[in-house]
């Protein structure tokens, strides 16, 4: 055992990984130098600290730690970029646009719905199925969740409809690519398609050009009383939605189940090498599916969050790509809750972001809508070190 | 060779257990099938289609499906055809007219006027499913058509919009061209990742997809860089000036006759079966395509191959983008860029097809009806409402991409029936 770990140990000392961290954290306080409360209004120590930022990014990367060293440097030039518009900007603007604590809890509310189905991308990708229906069972869970909602009357029944809904589509999913080992992408672009176009037929067929009512009972949100005077914590955790916690609860439980659990060890042993798992006696397609329908049902809760936790009403395609978004922070986070949940987290700031921008440029904050893509484009071109999919990933797996 | 491929649709549902004989010579007979081009699964799987979606139609409205689906099919005009009488057809290019079995007068027809429509969308459907269909042929499943083709059309719309007094010619020209060149480096982007690095193009194209998209309505958005001149606080582009509008061949020009661009569409399924069938590179493509190791193996430069089907196959979509733009869109819109479905279809439309130029043709055509038959404009409300038809246009797109995969199933099924027989 050791003579094999130990050249792996050798490879990717812990140490270049702490650097590579304190080149982020340094990058990101380049930024906030700039930023409210200090509002310094010249740029120059911002760039000392990127520059600082950007060589041990360097550094590590041509160590060996490519991924971590680009964050690095990515921190460095991230920080010193937005620190020189901010200084660019007037004091006024720049105090009504970067309000901390109304940022973050924006964050979380953005970034919950992607973790949701980033998760459950990872459950059903672990297992060797590719998911590229996520943005569909997303959808089935916004309809379906505001559907059982205003017709049971009550939101946690509106939750599980919206569940058992994606947990379906998911079934048909795994049918079609698990048993009938059709093409995978090809059952889950049928999926995206089969959701859009149930969802805006029941939807119209069953509200009309009205829309939803108003008056759906949402999933309440969590009332922390006792953060009321805390500054900053208390405008971020005082008031969140309920699903919020519940995603941040996810994260780390599905950490165990995947990493710590024999269930856990089952998925990723069908996802690297179905054989080999067969030949322990472990069923693949029994696993397979338990996957893909948990992958299911986590979008669906996402959606479902997004239509009566978020908004409260529906209307037709509204996930608008959160769910390819969902699948780019999978692969960002390289398959792994923490680093999908750090990815979601980014993409959610961005969002965040994007959301207070108008008051600069109403057209650039679109433009910003487009950077999750890019960022993923980028991890997998592997420009800043490669996102490496489980191995037996979209492959059907045929039974001797 | 259909009256050999016609037996085996009721040996579709041979019983099991009556003997090899009998077993073997349904294998044979849906190997027959199989080599005329597969025209029963691809047959097999739109009824099915159909057949769910009249379910629906049924147990959510009660209405008679097949009243719906007449309906449909009337908005797209194919009752055109039925419409027989004595008319009379101009010939090009001079005054002579001559007997016509159908009115293409288009005052006088609405048929003819749904019917334009379905061409019109077809058109466009050849191209985003030929998008889909070639590096299908290389191995490559380009989910990016949406993407090429917007890129088409932003750049279609820019230039068309621009360079006001230009000859007519040669700016279209200049405007498709570069369009399509768009549409090439977009899907060329995936397909350089794929031969580099290893990058999947789903992923990739995904990507490429919603970063279009998001571009796009950055450009046309209020206070974005291509937005209205004149009007401020609209969310569209400049119109296309009146020289860079695709000629009309049939119908009238203010009423969204049908434009030369079906000829381009046509043009480019011709293109398509050259290219794979009597050139190298296509030989390269499809023996990529086929196994990418043999391949290397023969001596063919995968990685090259890999780049230059996306490149074609962004082509295709690129072209389709420019063609919508010149010939009746005449300007983008943010909404447009959520909302259009074209570059999706075109997925539909490929594997329907079985990537094949003439199965592209028809199911472009199926898909292209469906489209017009149940947009607002053609559809008639009294007897469906169109936003419900609309919706079940991409329900039964769903399905066909669905069964499609089930199409794989049975001849998987009997690949393994076959192997029961031999051994």
């Amino acid at each position: 055992m050791t003579s094999l770990a130990l050249p792996i140990a050798a490879r990717i000392p812990s140490g270049l990984r702490r650097v590579a961290w304190a080149g982020i954290v340094i990058g990101l306080v380049a930024a906030w130098l700039a930023l409210p409360p200090l509002t310094i209004r010249s740029f120059v120590p911002s760039l000392v600290l990127a520059l600082i930022a950007v060589t041990l990014g360097a550094g590590v990367a041509m160590r060996g730690e490519r991924r971590f060293g680009g964050f690095a440097i990515a921190a460095g030039v991230f920080g010193f970029t937005l620190a020189y518009l901010a200084t660019q900007s007037s004091l006024g603007k720049l105090e009504s646009v970067v309000v901390w604590s109304a940022l973050f809890a924006a964050t979380l509310r953005y970034a919950t719905p992607l973790v949701f189905a980033a998760l459950g991308g990872m459950f059903s990708e672990r297992s060797g199925v590719v998911n590229i229906g996520l943005e569909g069972m997303m959808l089935m869970g916004a309809f379906f969740g505001i559907l059982g909602a205003d017709k049971l009357d009550s939101w946690w029944l509106g939750l599980i409809v919206a569940i058992v809904a994606g947990g379906v589509a998911a079934l048909v999913h795994a049918f079609f690519s698990i048993h009938l080992s059709a093409d995978q992408i090809v059952s889950g672009t049928a999926i995206n398609f089969l959701a859009v176009g149930l969802t805006g037929y029941l939807f119209i067929d069953i509200y009309g050009t009205e829309g939803t009512p108003t008056d759906v009972q949402g999933i309440p949100n969590v009332n922390l009383g006792f953060l009321d005077g805390v500054s900053f914590i208390g405008p971020i955790f005082g008031q969140l939605n309920l699903m919020i916690w519940i995603a941040i609860v996810l994260v780390p439980l599905t950490w165990v189940v995947m990493f710590k659990t024999p269930i856990g060890l089952r998925i990723r042993s069908c996802g690297e090498h179905p054989r080999a798992a067969d030949t322990v006696g472990i069923n693949v397609y029994l696993v397979r599916y338990g996957a893909v329908v948990t992958s299911g049902m986590l979008a669906a809760a996402g959606g479902a969050y997004l239509s009566i936790g978020f908004i409260n009403s529906f209307n037709e395609n509204m996930t608008a790509g959160r769910g390819f978004i969902a699948l780019a922070a999978l692969i960002f986070g390289n398959w792994r809750p923490y680093g999908l949940a750090a990815a979601c987290l980014l993409f959610g700031f961005s969002s965040a972001l994007a959301q207070r921008l108008p008051e600069y440029s109403q057209s650039a904050s679109v433009l910003f809508q487009a950077l999750p893509y890019v960022l993923t484009l980028i991890a997998v071109a592997g420009v800043i070190g490669r996102s490496i999919p489980p191995a037996a990933v979209g492959r059907p797996y045929r039974k001797q | 060779m259909n009256e050999i491929a016609k037996p085996s649709a009721p040996g579709g549902g041979d019983p099991s257990g009556l003997g090899p004989e009998v077993r073997q010579s349904f294998v044979e007979r849906y190997a027959i099938a199989q080599r005329t081009e597969g025209i029963l699964a691809p047959v097999l799987t739109t009824v099915l289609a159909f057949f769910v979606g009249g379910l629906v139609v049924l147990v959510t409205t009660g209405k008679n499906p097949l009243t719906t689906y007449r309906a449909i099919f009337e908005g797209a005009g194919w009752s055109w055809f039925f419409e027989i009488g004595n008319h009379r057809i101009g010939l090009p290019w001079s005054d002579a007219s001559v007997w016509f079995p159908w009115n293409v007068n288009d005052v006088e027809s609405l048929a003819a006027v749904n019917f334009q429509q379905t061409l019109i969308a077809t058109t466009t459907l050849i191209l985003t499913g030929l998008a889909v269909a070639f590096a299908f042929r290389c191995g490559m499943f380009n989910i990016g058509g949406q993407g090429q083709y917007f890129s088409g059309a932003i750049f279609a719309v820019w230039i068309g919009s621009s360079f006001e007094g230009m000859n007519p010619l040669l700016h279209i020209l200049l405007a498709v061209v570069v369009a399509a060149l768009a549409g090439a480096a977009l899907a060329g982007i995936a397909g350089l990742l794929k031969a580099t690095v290893g990058a999947h193009e789903v992923i990739t194209t995904i990507m490429l997809n919603w970063i279009v998209i998001w571009t796009g309505s950055f450009l046309f958005s209020v206070g974005g860089p291509l937005q209205n001149d004149t009007q401020e606080s609209v969310p569209f582009s400049n119109d296309v000036v009146e020289g860079a509008k695709l000629p009309i061949l049939w119908g009238d020009p203010l009423l969204q006759g049908l434009h030369i661009g079906l000829f381009v569409a046509v043009g480019a399924l011709v293109t398509y079966w050259v290219l794979l069938n009597r050139t190298t590179l296509g030989y390269g493509v499809k023996a990529v395509g086929f196994n990418p190791d043999a391949a290397r193996y023969g001596g063919i430069n995968v990685a090259r191959n890999y780049f230059l089907a996306m490149a074609i196959s962004g082509t295709f979509a690129g072209l389709a983008g420019a063609i919508d733009i010149l010939g009746w869109q005449f300007r983008l819109s943010t909404g447009d860029m959520l909302n259009s479905q074209v570059g999706f279809i075109g997925i539909a439309v490929a594997l329907l097809g079985r990537n094949t130029a003439v199965g592209v043709f028809f199911s472009a055509l199926l898909f292209g009806s469906l489209v017009t038959g149940t947009s607002t404009r053609n559809l008639d409300p009294e007897i469906f409402q169109p936003e419900l038809a609309s919706n079940l246009t991409l329900l039964i797109q769903g399905l066909v991409v669905l069964f499609v995969g089930a199409d794989i199933v049975i001849l998987w099924l009997l690949r393994r029936a076959r192997r029961g027989v031999l051994a």
